[in-house]
């Protein structure tokens, strides 16, 4: 049998479609199917000569085989320094081989291939850091996950992911009036706390244009309050676009390069329709990549920029904090030893390794902040990311995959852990779960929140 | 014999390496897409450019970076070595020599003694880096005969040199295969992966660039290598 019923080469475009999928639980008839999927092999070498150009063609032939490497994944480090989980031997045997037997390979092959991308690889670019050649694994990975999505071969969930944003723009079944409505219903809970408290929806030439993870939406909306609450307080003229809100991007982690096109693209229409001063968007980082960094890539903008500056949650935190909008009682600091996740995907990926210390040298006591080793662009992956957290089939590799982070949180002695990032916050609050060493995690908007001094025009009545 | 591998043939060598890897380097970066590689390289040629010389300078500076630093053992054999294998080809005084017949200059030279040296160091440090792919599973994975053949073809000329140096048994048969080798190796630069002694340069760049210019570049944050 070629093509599944489930599992094809096709993206899927309806809300039809979808439901079926997700009706196939766990995905037992989809990978069912994958077993007797067919290779496109004449696709997959076409695309191959279009897409692979100087840059990865060039890593594959001059790598020297030296395992320099081999230290820098966490994934090799946690599966007791097994040899296949070097980065240059998984990439060598994937796509190395897909390429040098110029895309004749089958089924078997295919599935070898979706399970070292996405169950040996969390995409975080440590390895690119530590190649004297300069040989970035995690970048031929993701481009590895594309050749794979259009053959079908990818995991169940992320197939649904990419599905979910073709269909939604959004990472989950979230439409545009269930955001607009969720978010004007938790403003409505926290108004009696916090006077004025609004959510400006559509608001044309606003300061500030949020964005946020369509997770917050459905699982985590006090997130929403809060980020309203931070707003307000900070006197920002803000809004948020009743189209174009969701910043994350699953078709990212599944290579459906197509659909982070139009996800991508929904949002800077919004940018384009509101024309903010600028977009700030939630305590995510992979949703940071996808709209600011990767986006403007998928979006054919030849600059490599978003239409408006688009700035990180923390980014933004960091500047209201600084320049005083946002002023913090130093009687409700934080007093218990706390450490800091470096998100990969904003640290490593875009620069950001101070703003978030500058966040806690306000929130901190002194004393009390201890630092992760290694920390800033070279520290590990929280083990979940690049859509590892998410899927099902590969979760004992996951779980296995956090202990390099338990064990670098144990190190500090830290007892909470700042994880301003969705992906890393479901790894820790995961890894807590698993292995029961007792911290706690959270995001800053809420710890923030905690230590506000409220502005007079926030008192509540007396 | 000797008149035809000191002249055409060493000219032929040396032709097919230079065009060979002058037109690798080329394509290299006219390969490079802004779109695909998503690094806009020609919007920000300057941050681009300062990324690039940094990825560079940071990874040919000894104990510069910290995969060098983690790594002291390998270090210490990979610089040994590719001293070696690049200063003495260009400035021993016997190929300066050469040079200076066939095209009326030369460059610095280096005397006997550190040319000596700097010989024998390359080959107990490609010792050293052939036993550590045989000791290490996470290199010997990776490592096929391709592997030993560049490393063969690297050597040849450093053994042959010193034997013919030091004139074990026939001077003209050692000087001869040191020739061979030699031009071999310059044949064999362009074809193979020791297509890297140009490619390295370009490759670093193009990460230091995206560094320079996507990830962080722009922010202002200076990549720490
Ligand atoms: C400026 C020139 C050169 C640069 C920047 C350079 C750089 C590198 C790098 C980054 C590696 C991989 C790292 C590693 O093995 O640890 C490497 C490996 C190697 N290079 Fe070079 N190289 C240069 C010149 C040469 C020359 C002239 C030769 C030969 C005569 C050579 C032979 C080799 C060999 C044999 C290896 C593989 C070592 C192994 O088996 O691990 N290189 N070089
Ligand atoms: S460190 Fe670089 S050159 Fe060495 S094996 Fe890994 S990818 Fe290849
Ligand atoms: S990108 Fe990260 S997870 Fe993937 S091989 Fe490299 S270090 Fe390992
Ligand atoms: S989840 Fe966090 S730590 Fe893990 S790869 Fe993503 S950004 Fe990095």
């Amino acid at each position: 049998m070629p093509e599944g019923i489930f599992c094809n080469k096709k993206p899927i475009e309806t809300q039809e479609e979808l439901t079926a999928l997700l009706g196939d639980t766990s995905g037992t008839q989809y990978y069912k199917e994958m077993k007797e999927l067919d290779v496109d092999t004449k696709l997959l070498w076409t695309t191959i000569q279009n897409t692979c150009k100087s840059r990865i063609r060039t890593w594959l032939e001059i790598c020297a085989h030296c395992g320099m490497c081999a230290d820098s994944c966490f994934l090799y480090l946690v599966n007791d320094r097994d040899p296949k989980q070097v980065p240059a031997y998984k990439i060598q045997s994937t796509l190395g081989e897909i390429v040098k037997r110029k895309g004749n390979v089958d089924n078997e092959f295919m599935l070898m291939a979706m399970e070292t991308a996405w169950a040996k690889c969390t995409c975080c670019n440590r390895c690119g850091m530590y190649c004297p050649h300069g040989i970035d694994m995690g970048i031929m990975f993701g481009y590895l996950r594309g050749l794979l999505y259009q053959q079908g071969f990818v995991p169940w969930e992320l197939k649904i992911g990419a599905g979910m944003h073709r269909v939604y723009r959004a990472q989950m079944d979230v439409s545009e009036e269930e955001f607009v409505e969720t978010f004007q219903w938790m403003v409505e809970e926290n108004e009696e706390e916090y006077p004025g408290l609004t959510v400006p929806v559509d608001v044309e030439n606003a300061d500030i244009m949020y964005t946020v993870n369509a997770r917050e939406v459905k699982h985590y909306p006090e997130d929403l309050a809060e980020a309203a609450i931070l707003f307000h307080a900070a006197g920002e003229n803000w809004t948020i676009p009743s189209k174009g809100w969701e910043q994350t991007s699953l078709a990212m982690f599944a290579g459906d390069w197509a659909a982070c096109k139009m996800q991508v693209e929904n949002v800077y229409a919004a940018m384009e329709r509101l024309k903010p001063k600028r977009m700030v968007g939630t305590e995510c980082g992979h949703a940071h990549r996808a709209t600011v960094v990767e986006g403007p890539y998928w979006a054919g903008r030849q600059d490599g920029r978003p239409p408006v500056e688009c700035i990180h949650y923390i980014e933004w935190l960091a500047e209201a904090l600084r320049e005083g909008k946002l002023k913090i009682d130093p009687e409700r600091r934080i007093k218990v030893p706390v450490t800091l996740q470096d998100s990969c995907n904003y640290v490593r990926n875009h620069g950001l390794r101070e703003t978030a210390r500058e966040i806690l040298s306000y929130i901190v006591e002194p004393g009390y902040y201890r630092e992760m080793s290694p920390n800033r662009e070279h520290n590990f992956c929280c083990g979940g990311g690049g859509g590892f957290n998410g899927i099902g089939l590969f979760r004992p590799q996951r779980n296995k995959g956090l202990i390099t982070k338990r064990d670098q949180i144990i190190a500090t002695g830290a007892e909470l852990v700042i994880a301003p990032c969705h992906n890393c916050w479901d790894a820790i609050r995961d890894l807590e779960e698993e292995f029961e060493i007792g911290i706690k995690w959270s995001f800053l908007k809420p710890l923030v929140i905690s230590m506000l001094e409220l502005p007079d025009h926030m008192k509540p009545e007396e | 014999m000797y008149e035809f591998l000191t002249g055409f043939m060493f000219w032929l060598a040396l032709g097919v390496c230079l065009i060979g890897m002058a037109v690798r380097t080329i394509l290299y970066f006219k390969g490079l897409q802004w779109n695909l590689d998503r690094v806009a390289y020609k919007a920000y040629p300057v941050q681009g450019f300062k990324g690039a010389i940094r990825s560079i300078y940071k990874w040919i500076l000894p104990f510069g970076t910290h995969g060098w630093r983690k790594q002291p053992f390998m270090t210490v054999m990979f610089f040994s070595f590719h001293i070696g294998a690049v200063v003495v080809p260009l400035f021993l005084l016997a190929h300066n020599l050469f040079l200076k017949e066939q095209l009326g200059f030369s460059l610095i030279t280096i005397n006997g003694g550190v040319a000596d040296f700097l010989s024998w160091l390359v080959i107990i440090t490609l010792i050293f880096i052939i036993l550590r792919r045989l000791a290490l599973p996470e290199v010997r994975i990776l490592t096929n005969w391709y592997d030993y053949l560049i490393i063969l073809i690297s050597a040849a000329p450093f053994i042959t040199g010193l034997l013919a140096r030091y004139e074990v048994g026939n001077y003209s048969f050692w000087l001869l295969a040191h020739i061979i080798s030699g031009e071999l190796l310059l044949f064999a630069i362009p074809f193979t992966k020791l297509s890297h002694i140009f490619l390295f340069f370009a490759s670093r760049a193009q990460l230091g660039m995206d560094y320079g210019i996507k990830r962080g570049g722009l922010k202002g944050t200076v990549m720490d290598w």
